[in-house]
This record gives structure tokens, sequence and C-alpha cells, in this order.
């Protein structure tokens, strides 16, 4: 395949883009998914809770999303535990989160900006 | 599923890759697939980044996490700990020197706060062996725009209204090379790339080639096409495996995708670029001796003019410039001349790339803006010296170049102002002295490597730059007179003046400025036959602590010279201008009263 005009190039670069688009420095413009993955978020199937988070990112093509496993998030109670973290946002923890509930994060709280009040454990949480 | 949540970027510059990092990868893929993750985490080799001193390096995206001397063992608690349970392994994060304190990721460490890349841009970021990876942060816009949109004459002029200057070490403006060689009449022209890095602890081309070999290879192109040129030649050294094979990976890439070879973006204009490999002589980095050794001819200069622009490869119009150089043509392309020479000083625009090395914490690969002080490079950059001993000098320029004490050390870094010292800019090597470095012993391996280095060509330096290593010889083994000072001040001044060609205009150049800030030291090793840095090992003699000494005799019965005299029950003296330093009065001393130079 040989690249002919920019425009080509543009297509070619916006398809790189994807693929590199994790290693950026700083946090941007990024939302944050944390799962809480310490063990008592594993045993809770947390892994599940993963793979759907990665699995409905990836078929809704949204790239502006980090994932990222963290260690224990305190509430052992409900694991497994989301935390959202959106720009210029509070942080929203949803708990119980199974496969189901976590398309739903996509699906609703990401694409549609709605919150999903029943899963939600505490709204506003202050980070240190 | 194949959405990818993390990458693991594992450093693949040759500093990192002798510490095994080629291992870790390996070992890091296998350990993923028996957790199952090998799907959604990827690992990554990338080119050089920077941190050599602390290799083999390993940063994880997204997280932001930057883990330092990475060792085989420590891949398990890496999946373990961070990717499976995201808990970050404390332990190999990197600890500030002077601060003592661990730090997560690069944009808080005090060695790359201060840097700004433009050469390195995408050194440690992207997989060098991946075209895609190279196009995602802009790569081949560059030459599309300058194919489709500009003239050959809007190149130079961005480039000479952008200040660029050729990063060899001479300090040429580009812009005006390229142009010297697009009005040379001529139907064939050749444009090539010198990485014959040849300074003794100077590794940014290799790194830059390592790296980001497409960032080279498309700003020959640019060149090619603003200078009239449809082939390009790198010349690298065959001392380089890595760079060769990263080097051809990215030309066959290139090819692939109509970047290099015919008709390139649908203009009408073709070029290609092969790699031709140099012994690795570092009289070959001087342009019209790497001429010749392209050609397949010995590697001698020969006097400028004609200058390479008018009769170069081939006796065609050629213009040759550095690495570094090409890696800053596509950013100003992009960016504007303005961008450009809103960094650095008022002669000198941009930023230049130096190795660090030698007795300073953190050692590896800065870019700094031009203007930076030593200070700012050596203490905020660098850490500090090793142990927290005192420093004595930087060289910088290598073999060409010079010392430059601490009067100096807060001159902001440009080509004149390094001149205006006594040293000169080079490629960039630049190394750390402290107060255990013999100044006398550094000019002296400085000159033999130039007297090894010497092409034989010229009287003034195949003999003279000779003779003047034999009086540094003589002087460090304390047979000097202070007489052979003014020889080698008048030999010095004599090969400047008649050498043929760089290397032995500026051979002389680590003698003459030793010799103007620690002339004391050369009078030392006359006079008293004393090496105060402990260096020249000649100069080492043995002596006896009185307090200790009880007067045994066991010392003076040993000694093959007679040198030590003293009756029994008495203190001890040792005659130091007679001692040879054979240590058999330290290893008969019961007592520990021989002190050990």
């Amino acid at each position: 395949m040989s690249v002919k005009s920019l425009e080509e190039l543009k297509k070619l670069r916006e398809k790189s883009k994807k693929k590199v688009s994790l290693r950026k420095d700083g946090k941007g413009d990024y939302i944050e998914l944390m799962v809480g993955m310490a063990t008592c978020g594993i045993a809770a199937g947390a892994r599940t809770t993963l793979n759907a988070l990665m699995d409905e990112i990836q078929k809704k093509d949204i790239d502006n999303i980090k994932l990222v496993q963290v260690g224990c998030l305190g509430y052992c109670h409900s694991e497994p535990i989301v935390q959202v973290n959106e720009p210029g946002k509070e942080p929203i923890i949803y708990g119980n989160v199974d496969d189901k509930r976590a398309r739903e994060i996509i699906n609703k709280h990401i694409i549609n900006h709605e919150l999903i009040d029943d899963a939600i454990i505490i709204e506003t949480y202050k980070k240190p | 599923m194949d959405t990818v949540r993390s990458h693991i970027m594992v450093c693949g510059g040759t500093g990192c890759v002798s510490s095994d990092s080629e291992k870790l990868i390996t070992l890091f893929k296998e350990k993923l697939s028996s957790v199952g993750y090998e799907k959604e985490i990827n690992v990554i080799r990338t080119g050089c980044f920077g941190f050599c001193g602390q290799g083999p390096i390993v940063k994880i995206h997204p997280d932001n996490v930057f883990y330092v001397q990475v060792k085989l063992d420590d891949v398990d608690e890496i999946i373990e700990e961070h990717i499976v349970k995201g808990r970050i392994v404390k332990r190999l994060l990197y600890e500030e020197p002077f601060y003592k304190r661990k730090v997560q990721s690069t944009s808080k460490m005090d060695f790359y706060k201060k840097q700004y890349r433009i050469a390195l841009r995408n050194c440690g970021i992207i997989n060098p062996e991946e075209i895609e990876e190279y196009i995602a942060y802009d790569g081949y816009e560059a030459l599309g725009k300058a194919l489709l949109e500009m003239s050959p004459v809007e190149i130079t002029n961005i480039l000479k209204d952008a200040g660029l200057r050729g990063r060899g070490g001479g300090g040429f403006p580009t812009g005006l090379k390229w142009e010297f060689t697009s009005k040379s009449p001529g139907d064939e022209k050749y444009i090539i790339c010198n990485a014959d890095e040849g300074d003794p602890g100077a590794f940014m081309d290799r790194s830059i080639l390592e790296g980001d070999p497409h960032s080279v290879l498309e700003a020959m192109a640019i060149g090619g096409y603003a200078t009239g040129a449809n082939s390009g030649i790198v010349y690298i050294r065959a001392e380089y495996p890595l760079a060769i094979k990263r080097l051809n990976i990215a030309i066959e890439q290139a090819r692939e995708l109509g970047f290099l070879g015919k008709d390139i973006f649908a203009s009408g204009f073709d070029f290609d670029i092969s790699v031709k490999l140099g012994a690795g002589a570092f009289v070959c980095g001087e342009e019209t001796a790497l001429i010749h050794s392209v050609e397949g001819k010995r590697g001698e200069p020969t006097k400028k003019p004609p200058f390479p622009s008018e009769s170069g490869y081939q006796g065609k119009p050629t213009t040759v410039n550095n690495v570094e150089t090409f890696a800053n043509v596509c950013p100003i392309i992009l960016k504007g001349s303005e961008w450009f020479s809103s960094i650095g000083t008022e002669t000198s625009k941009g930023t230049k790339v130096f190795a660090l090395a030698g007795s300073v914490n953190n050692v590896g690969l800065v870019e700094v803006p031009m203007g930076t002080t030593l200070r700012e490079i050596i203490y905020d950059i660098g850490g500090g010296i090793i142990g927290g001993k005192e420093f004595k000098a930087v060289q910088t320029g290598g073999p060409s170049g010079g010392v430059i004490t601490t009067a100096d050390l807060d001159t902001p870094i440009d080509y004149e102002s390094l001149k205006n010292i006594g040293s000169m800019m080079g490629s960039g090597g630049m190394i750390i002295m402290d107060e255990t470095s013999c100044m006398v012993n550094i000019a002296k391996f400085y000159l033999d490597f130039s007297q090894d280095e010497s092409c034989g060509k010229c009287t003034p330096c195949r003999i003279g730059v000779k003779r003047m290593y034999e009086i540094l010889e003589r002087i460090t083994k304390g047979e000097g007179e202070l007489e052979d000072l003014e020889k080698l001040e008048l030999l010095a001044n004599m090969i400047k003046q008649s050498s043929l060609c760089g290397l032995g205009q500026t051979a002389p150049n680590p003698v003459l400025s030793t010799m103007k800030y620690f002339k004391e030291e050369y009078i030392e090793h006359v006079e008293n036959h004393y090496c105060r840095a402990g260096e020249c090992k000649d100069l080492l003699k043995y002596s006896i602590d009185p307090d200790k000494c009880i007067g045994c005799t066991a010392c003076a019965k040993v000694c093959p010279v007679n040198c030590i005299s003293g009756k029994a029950k008495e203190i001890h003296e040792i005659d130091k201008n007679e001692c040879i330093s054979c240590g058999a009065c330290f290893d008969a001393c019961k007592f520990d009263a021989v002190i050990k130079p």
C-alpha cells in the first residue's frame, strides 16, 4: 500500500493513533475508570467487571477512557467497586458492579451522562 | 476482545539491552500469558528513554509509572502487584539523589523536568520498528507538506529563518548548506547523513537512530527535495549493530508505504536511501574523509574548497548533515521557523542533546534548550556529583574540545559562548570530572585518542600530536621538565594552524585548555613529581605514618632500592625520590604504618 496524499496519511494516522492513545503523560481530558482489584475485589469478581468494561468500551469505540486497576478502595461490603473520574467533576463510586452493571456504566454514565442512582455508594467524595 | 488497556514500555536502547532488557521483554510476555492478560496488555520495545544510568527502564501506561533498574527477578512482582492488583512496586521507583524521595512519574523527576525534547521527541515513546507508531505522532506529515505545498526555496528559507545549525559540532547554518547544494549546477546530487559518531562517551546519534529512525529518513527525503538530490546515504559505523538493524527495518517500511521510492506523495519526486557501513574511524566524521570512505576509498580528508556542496560524492554536489540536525528538521517544517527560533539564545536556536557521562549521578542522554547553563545540566538534571565529591571540570566537545571549570559553570551554553571559554559544542559529549581526575592525565587520554585516530595524511597531525603525547607521557611519569610545558604550547599552536582537517586543527585543544585552567597541576607534576588527584600511578609514592611506626626495621629490610632510612626503635622514613612504588614495605609492615598511595 502506498500513501499518495496528505488525506490518506491523515487516515492512517487516525487509525494508528488509537494504538498509542494510552501513552499520554498527565491526566488530560481522559475519563478515568478505576476498578478495585485488590484480593477482595478479585474474589468478588472484579475480573469479570474489568472484562465487561473493556469489551463495552471497545464496542462503543470510546477512545478517551483510561481503564485503570487500583488497589482496595475500602468499600469491602460492596465489591466489585468502580470509580468514575471525569475531568472537572466529582468522582462517583459504584458498588456491586457485575457484568451487566459495568455495561450500564459505560452506556448510561459515560455515553449519556446519566448517573445510575441505585448503584452509587457515595456521591461526593473528596480526593485527598 | 482486543482492547488494550495498558502498555508496558521496555527500553530497547543499547544501554538497556546490554543489561538484559531483551530478556525482560520475553519474560514479561510469558508472565502476562500465564495470568491470562496477554491480549489486554501490550509489551512494547521502545527507543532510549535517556536515563541510561538507571537502566533497564520500564514505563507503564496509562498509569504513567516509571520503573528503574528492573531485573529479571522483578518481573513477577510487577505483573502480580502492578498489573494484576494495581499496586505500584515502590522499591523499583527512582529515588532522587538529593532529597532521597521516590518519584513515580517522569514529569516530576528533576532529570526530565528541565529537558525540552525536539530531536528526541519520540525516543522512549514509540516502538521504532513500527512505522505506524511514528505516523501516529505526526510522522511523514512534514514530508507530505514539503512535497505538496512548499517549494525547495521555501524549505531552505524556513530552515534559515529558524536558525538551525549543524549539530555535529561545527554549527554551520543548515538552511545555508542546503541552499548551496541546491544552487550548485548538476543533474545528479546526493544527501548524506553523517552517523559516524566518534567522540568517546557520546551516543546521541546512536540513540536517535535506535529510537526514532524514521525522523532521520523523513528529513533526508525533505533535504533531497530541497537540494535536488534523489539519493540519500546514511554513513554509519559498523559498531552500531542495533541502530543499523532498526534503520534497515525503517527504510523497508518507508518504502512499503511509499515514503521512499518513486513518485512520493504523487508529487513526481523520487528519493531512496541506502546505508553504508563505516569501519569506525574518527576522521571519517570529517565530511570530505566521510565522502571518500563512502566512495570506497581511504578515509582521508582533502582540502576545502571545493566544498562538498560543489563537488562531493562522485564529484557531484553533496550535502552532509549530522543525525541530530536531521532529527530537528521535521518539527520545524510542521511548526514553523518562529516556533523554533523562539527557543535558545541569540545566535544558537533550538535545543542540543548531550550525552552526560562521568562522575555525575544521572548518567544519560539529555536534551536542553540552548542557553541552559552547565550548572543546571550537572546539578539539576544530572543530580550532582557522585558520592558528594567536589566538581572539578567538565569536558565538552570530546577530543576536539576542552575543559570548563567551576568559574564558567553559569555560562549559558551555545556555540559561541563555549568557544569563548576555550571549549566547543562538539557533537554533544559531556564528561563530568571530580577532584579525583588528574587534568594532565585527561589531556593525555584525549591525545592518545587523537594520535591513534590521526589518518596520517598530514605531518603536523601525524607527527606533532604524537610528540605532544610523548611529552605528556613523560610528565605523568615524573620525567618532565619545565621546558616541556613551553614545547607543548608551541607544538599545539603549530599543529592547530597547519593541520589539514578538523581532527588535527582541534587535537591540541584538550592540552591547551587544561594548561590554561590547571597550569599548577602541570607544574606540580614536573617540579614536585606530585599528582594531586592521585591518578598518575608513577608519581604515587609510599610513606610512613610516624604515629604508627615503632621502628621495627621490617620495611627497610625488604626495600629493594634501600630508600627507607631509620635506626631500630626510631621512626623510619621513605625517600620519595628513590621509591619505585613496589609495595614491599606495605606488605612487610605489621603495624599498618606504611601508607599506600
